[in-house]
């Protein structure tokens, strides 16, 4: 009887799961399924069944914006810039960890208080920067800070200190190894699964960064997927047909989901580490 | 002797090389991080309009922001929205962390359920303002036909378009996306308890819900903590959702009445828009003021119940 008690008081919880997850990819599925009908159909009723009309949702989308042009300027802003943090990061990280120097603390202060400052306080003298160097309107701003990522710095020093084991990095020296080979040969394969956890959330981050390409960009060539996305509200005539709206976004949508499909353990593990670290 | 000598020596030599390799770092970080925090700092004592030269203005624009009811208006827009949202949002994260850390129920399929509450998350504000924005068109969209259908509702409802309504649609949204996030940080803190704490319990009898109160509600409390404070400092900084659904939803449903309009949002009006950059730094700084006093009275309060 308690048995069947629990049983029931078990399966109700995972109804209740169900359901939340469902809350989840609901508005995802519906998004796919109206890519596939026409605008009149979408505004006649609400159905999970797709339609016929993607060629030509397709069709008018493209008529209007040319979505692989934004799709090919979000690529060439986040790979650099992801591959940028990466890297650069790693190196920092691990001189910070190994190395005695001085002003070894204070950057490690000054990383911490950056961490904790608020984006927006840097927005208008970011910009006013860009405009005194003359790169607004260009991917440099986009990509160039990459190089100083604090709070990936922050994860990967910890990295470092908990998986580097420091006999390997004698050993390689009495070897007479550089400190820069040890670097690329030793420490970066030790280092690689928390380098990729990082990439990857940096990867999305320069993927999905809305505001400071919104701020930066004017020319429409040079507009990321996220810049070119918001511009399809100016277009009138694609208002009246919502399913090449709904398209526009799932094309916009889809990369993050395969990518998603394939590292869901890294970026979990990234989350997971930014709330244990403190 | 001599022999030593040479071994500090090297060591030191080993230890300069450190200088070399954070120095890529370091630049960027100045030039790309400090800098604009400070320029941002001076260009709001000054009225600097975008262009020209910046004249010190002292504390005026200060003034002006404490004085600008507008200001204050967005501040409590801010705050309306992101408040149903922390709540929300935490709430289901701390439900969530209670089912699946329940001793006795022993849940299966937390990686799948996990990946699957991220996944909002993932998507740019872009998508999911836009896909929101359709799926929640006052005539047309698939959330009206949906509930008409199934007959909840009568006739439809404007959503973003009415001032009663589009302020807890943006929290439910922001919800939406965050709670995974929040979940799996509570969960994460959970899963690093060490297991000898829950056995002890166990064997002294400690029922679950003595063994949660007692146990995992106080070991997970910093990261409620960190929880609570990222959510607020990004809460306070609302602009890519209230912003897009805002600009997007044109003629049907323009801010209604200025209730989605967001402290950054305000600020980019004036940085961005109407070039009062003088004005601009002001409201980030003025903003940034209020972030910390109210991050500084949560870590006291809440940390504080410790002893």
């Amino acid at each position: 009887m308690a048995k069947t008690w629990y049983n029931i008081k078990k399966g109700a919880l995972y109804v209740a799961l169900i359901a939340l997850g469902l809350v989840c990819l609901l508005p995802f599925l519906m998004m796919i399924v109206n890519a596939t009908r026409s605008g009149v159909e979408i505004t006649r009723s609400f159905t999970l069944i797709p339609s016929t009309h993607l060629k030509e949702n397709w069709v008018a989308l493209f008529d209007y914006v040319n979505l692989f042009q934004g799709f090919w300027n979000s690529i060439k802003v986040a790979v650099p810039a992801t591959i940028l943090t990466a890297y650069f990061s790693a190196i920092t990280a691990y001189a910070m960890a190994v190395y005695k120097f001085k002003g070894n603390g204070l950057l490690f202060k000054v990383i911490v208080v950056f961490m904790m400052i608020p984006g927006q306080l840097s927005l208008i003298g970011f910009y006013n920067l860009c405009q005194k160097l003359h790169m607004v309107n260009t991917y440099i701003p986009l990509i160039i800070p990459a190089i100083a990522a604090p709070g990936t710095v922050f994860f990967l020093r910890q990295y470092v200190q908990s998986a580097l084991p420091k006999a390997l990095l004698e050993a390689a020296r009495i070897d007479g190894a550089s400190e820069i080979h040890i670097f690329h040969k030793i420490v970066l394969p030790i280092m690689s699964p928390g380098i990729a956890t990082m990439a990857i959330g940096a990867f999305i981050g320069n993927w999905n960064n809305y505001l400071v390409p919104l701020i930066l960009l004017n020319s429409p060539e040079k507009m990321t997927l996220p810049v070119m996305i918001s511009t399809l509200n100016a277009a009138t005539d694609l208002q009246k047909n919502q399913g090449a709206i709904y398209l526009g976004v799932a094309i916009s949508v889809v990369p993050i989901l395969i990518v998603f499909c394939f590292c869901s353990k890294y970026i979990i593990s990234s989350i997971s580490a930014g709330s244990v670290k403190e | 002797m001599a022999k030593n000598q040479v071994a500090v020596k090297k060591k030191r030599n080993i230890n300069n090389i450190a200088y070399l390799f954070v120095l890529p770092f370091v630049i960027v970080f100045l030039v790309f991080n400090v800098y604009p925090v400070l320029r941002t700092l001076y260009l709001s004592f000054t009225n600097y309009r975008g262009f020209g030269d910046a004249v010190w203005s002292g504390i005026d624009n200060y003034i002006r922001v404490l004085t600008d009811k507008f200001f204050w208006r967005s501040l409590w827009n801010t705050i309306k929205m992101w408040s149903l949202n922390i709540v929300l949002q935490l709430g289901i994260a701390f439900l969530l962390t209670i089912v699946f850390s329940d001793v006795k129920y022993r849940m299966r399929g937390l990686g799948v359920f996990r990946a699957v509450f991220y996944l909002p998350n993932l998507i740019s504000a872009t998508s999911v303002a836009f896909l929101f924005k359709t799926l929640l068109d006052w005539k047309y969209g698939s959330f009206n036909q949906m509930l008409l259908s199934i007959g909840i509702i009568d006739e439809q409802i404007n959503w973003l378009g009415s001032s009663a309504t589009a302020p807890w649609v943006i929290s439910v949204i922001q919800t939406w996306m965050w709670f995974g996030n929040s979940f799996i940080m509570l969960m994460a803190g959970v899963q690093g308890i060490s297991r000898d704490y829950f056995e002890a319990a166990a064997i002294d009898g400690a029922g679950r819900w003595t063994t949660f109160g007692k146990i995992t509600l106080p070991l997970i409390r910093p990261i409620m903590l960190y929880v609570f404070i990222t959510s607020l400092i990004g809460g306070l900084q609302l602009f890519d959702l209230p912003f897009l659904i805002n600009g997007i939803s044109g003629g049907t449903a323009g801010n209604p009445s200025g209730t989605l309009q967001t402290s950054v949002m305000y600020l980019y009006k004036f940085g961005f828009e109407t070039n009062q950059v003088g004005y601009a730094s002001a409201i980030a700084y003025t903003l940034f003021a209020i972030i910390l006093i109210v991050s500084i009275i949560q870590f006291k309060t809440l940390g504080r119940e410790d002893d």
